[in-house]
């Protein structure tokens, strides 16, 4: 049960926070907080992968990039021309699309965003299992630099699509009705509710996580991490398990990309950059590796800060810096400085450990 | 309990293991011994199914397990002790101990009892029980390699160079061990180069020199064998000691 408690402490912030804007009048803040918490979704998937099973992604930029565009382009691209075609009168037919009016008042016919939703994510989950099949092999700097290449080849993907708006992104994308009354959007009415949405998921996706690590295939991991050859030799799959997270993280990656993409109304080619994959992983590295809720904190503050142009325009630059700076002073995270260790010295001691 | 039949393996192109075979009867003690790179860390990876045989059989209690998979053969049985120990350095002795049980998941073992099962072995684990795997000294890794592997109940122990780097004392607690697991039951695999010493111990030996059995017999005759004290016991001055103490 202790560790949920975490959770809930984590809920009662986010409601304060709110109740605090609001009081306040700084609900502004909320739009960053939101996006935050999504850009978190994928840093706590990260977090597993990397922290927990050992395994260096320079690539999640490329899934969050996967869900968003596949998500944008099917939301937004005009299936009106085709209407008659076989297909897409079937998928018509079968309910999977949606029909609108645009502005001047023509019919716009396109994928119903659940769906969209489902095969962005499904496209994220079979490309991780295609390329974490043989790439997870790889170790240390050969893994790093295989998942940055699949990051660049994403990434000029997005830019030379026409399907998905070359430099300029795809813009236009609806809201994302994820159950009646519940909408992710934009506008500006919806902001609080948009701001539980997208913190309520980075709860069940902590909660799902938490007892991922806390069980068997946790133990498992954080073996394989130690060592693979002995992993294996106490009757670990350490393949398997390396690839099972590598795909979960995936699919928050994925999901983080459509949920945001929804929630902004668009996407640019930025979000596929190898910077983006760079900043996630230095996050993960600040918040401790095997840490989610550090993962969580960090995520969540040098998002919001980066967000609210903090860092001005030298944004990727901090982020640099700053992976500089915990690889020199704190390889264990912030998180797990010596200053923490005194601060709970002087606090009277609570039973049991960590 | 396990038959080896003309066993190749190796990696990739390279040919490390040439028809190989040799058995172990339960309740043996039976040593490999061979010099660097013979292959006597890949004969044991085959067998725990880490490496992929490319010809001959390999059975366990009758069973062909040369396209099983390591988990399996765990579950069957079958643990390996690594050579290096392998910790898992960033956890704590006692999560170690819990990992190497891993494959007991089946019937619902009490984990309490397990562990205080391996602390009667090795007390001193229960001293370190707390403390992370990395920051033992090697003699405490040995033993906690041990352990471990025996938290997956094994029937048949695999031991990679257990002795490596150890002081002659620890050496001989070690090879202590290592006969009690026998008279408790345990069938014990025992590689080492420190020839003497498994020796003494063992019931029977093989001799691998690069990858094939030269010699093959009782203990106390590879002992005796002219070939043997030259290339391997001859040699071995820096576990003389080690001997000694266990006379
Ligand atoms: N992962 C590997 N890839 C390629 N070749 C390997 C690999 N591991 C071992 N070898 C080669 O296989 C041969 C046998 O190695 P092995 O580790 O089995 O020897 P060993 O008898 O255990 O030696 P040692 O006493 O030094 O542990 C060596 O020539 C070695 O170079
Ligand atoms: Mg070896």
């Amino acid at each position: 049960m202790r560790q949920y408690f975490p959770l809930c402490i984590f809920l009662a912030l986010v409601v304060l926070i709110q109740l605090v804007t609001q009081i306040t009048e700084t609900a502004f803040y909320l739009t960053q907080l939101t996006m935050s918490a999504y850009y978190s979704l994928l840093i706590i998937g990260l977090c597993t992968i990397m922290g927990y099973a050992g395994q260096i992604s320079l690539g999640h930029a490329g899934f969050f990039a996967i869900g968003g565009y596949l998500s944008a382009g099917l939301t937004t691209h005009n299936l009106q021309p085709f209407a008659d075609t076989g297909i897409t009168s079937l998928l018509d037919k079968a309910g999977l699309l949606v029909s609108s009016k645009d502005l001047y008042g023509d019919t716009l016919l396109t994928v119903h965003p659940w769906i969209a939703c489902i095969v962005a994510i499904s496209t994220a989950v079979i490309i991780a299992l295609v390329l974490g099949g043989p790439v997870l092999k790889l170790k240390g700097h050969y893994l790093a630099m295989a998942t940055l290449g699949f990051g660049i080849i994403i990434f000029r993907i997005a830019m030379a699509t026409p399907y998905f708006g070359e430099a300029d992104g795809l813009s236009g994308v609806p809201s994302f009705t994820l159950l009646p009354g519940i909408t992710v959007s934009g506008d500006f009415g919806a902001r609080i509710i948009n701001y539980y949405i997208a913190w309520g998921t980075v709860l069940i996706g902590m909660l799902l996580l938490i007892n991922l690590v806390n069980s068997r295939m946790g133990r498992a991991l954080s073996a394989l991490h130690g060592s693979e050859e002995a992993a294996q030799a106490m009757g670990v799959n350490t393949a398997r398990a390396k690839l099972l997270t590598f795909v979960l993280s995936a699919a928050y990656a994925a999901l983080a990309g459509v949920l945001l993409t929804h929630y902004n109304g668009s996407i640019g080619p930025g979000e596929a950059g190898v910077m983006k994959s760079v900043r996630y992983v230095a996050i993960v590295a600040i918040g401790g590796m095997a840490h989610l809720w550090g993962a969580l904190i960090i995520g969540t503050l040098l998002n919001f800060m980066s967000m609210r142009g903090l860092f001005g325009s030298y944004d990727d630059a901090v982020f640099g810096i700053i992976l500089i700076l915990i690889m020199l002073f704190a390889p264990q995270g912030l998180l797990r400085l010596h200053i923490w260790k005194h601060i709970q010295k002087i606090k009277p001691k609570k039973h049991g450990t960590a | 309990m396990l038959k080896i039949k003309n066993l190749e393996a190796g990696y990739g192109k390279l040919r490390v293991l040439k028809r190989i075979s040799m058995h172990i009867d339960t309740g043996e003690i039976v040593t490999i011994i061979g010099a660097n790179g013979a292959g006597k860390t890949t004969l044991l990876y085959t067998i725990a199914g880490m490496i992929k045989a490319t010809a001959g059989e390999i059975s366990l209690y009758n069973q062909n397990i040369i396209r099983t998979n390591p988990e399996s053969i765990v579950a069957a049985g079958c643990s390996l002790v690594p050579e290096g120990r392998q910790m898992f350095s960033t956890l704590s002795v006692k999560e170690n101990l819990v990992l190497g049980g891993y494959v007991q998941r089946k019937q619902k073992v009490d984990q309490k009892e397990e562990l205080q099962k391996i602390y009667d072995i090795f007390p001193v684990l229960k001293e370190r029980e707390d403390q992370l795997a990395g920051t033992l000294s090697g003699g405490e890794q040995q033993m906690l390699a041990m352990g471990r592997a025996l938290m997956a109940h094994p029937k048949l122990i695999m031991m990679d160079e257990p002795s490596t780097g150890l002081a002659p004392l620890i050496v001989k607690d070690i090879f202590a061990i290592i006969n009690r697991l026998r008279d408790a039951g345990n069938t014990v695999l025992l590689v080492e180069q420190n020839a003497k010493a498994a020796l003494a111990i063992a019931d029977r030996g093989y001799v691998l020199e690069t990858g094939k059995i030269i010699l093959q017999g009782p203990a106390e005759d590879l002992l005796n064998n002219q070939d043997v004290q030259r290339a391997y016991l001859g040699r071995d001055v820096s576990t003389e000691g080690a001997q000694c103490e266990l006379d």
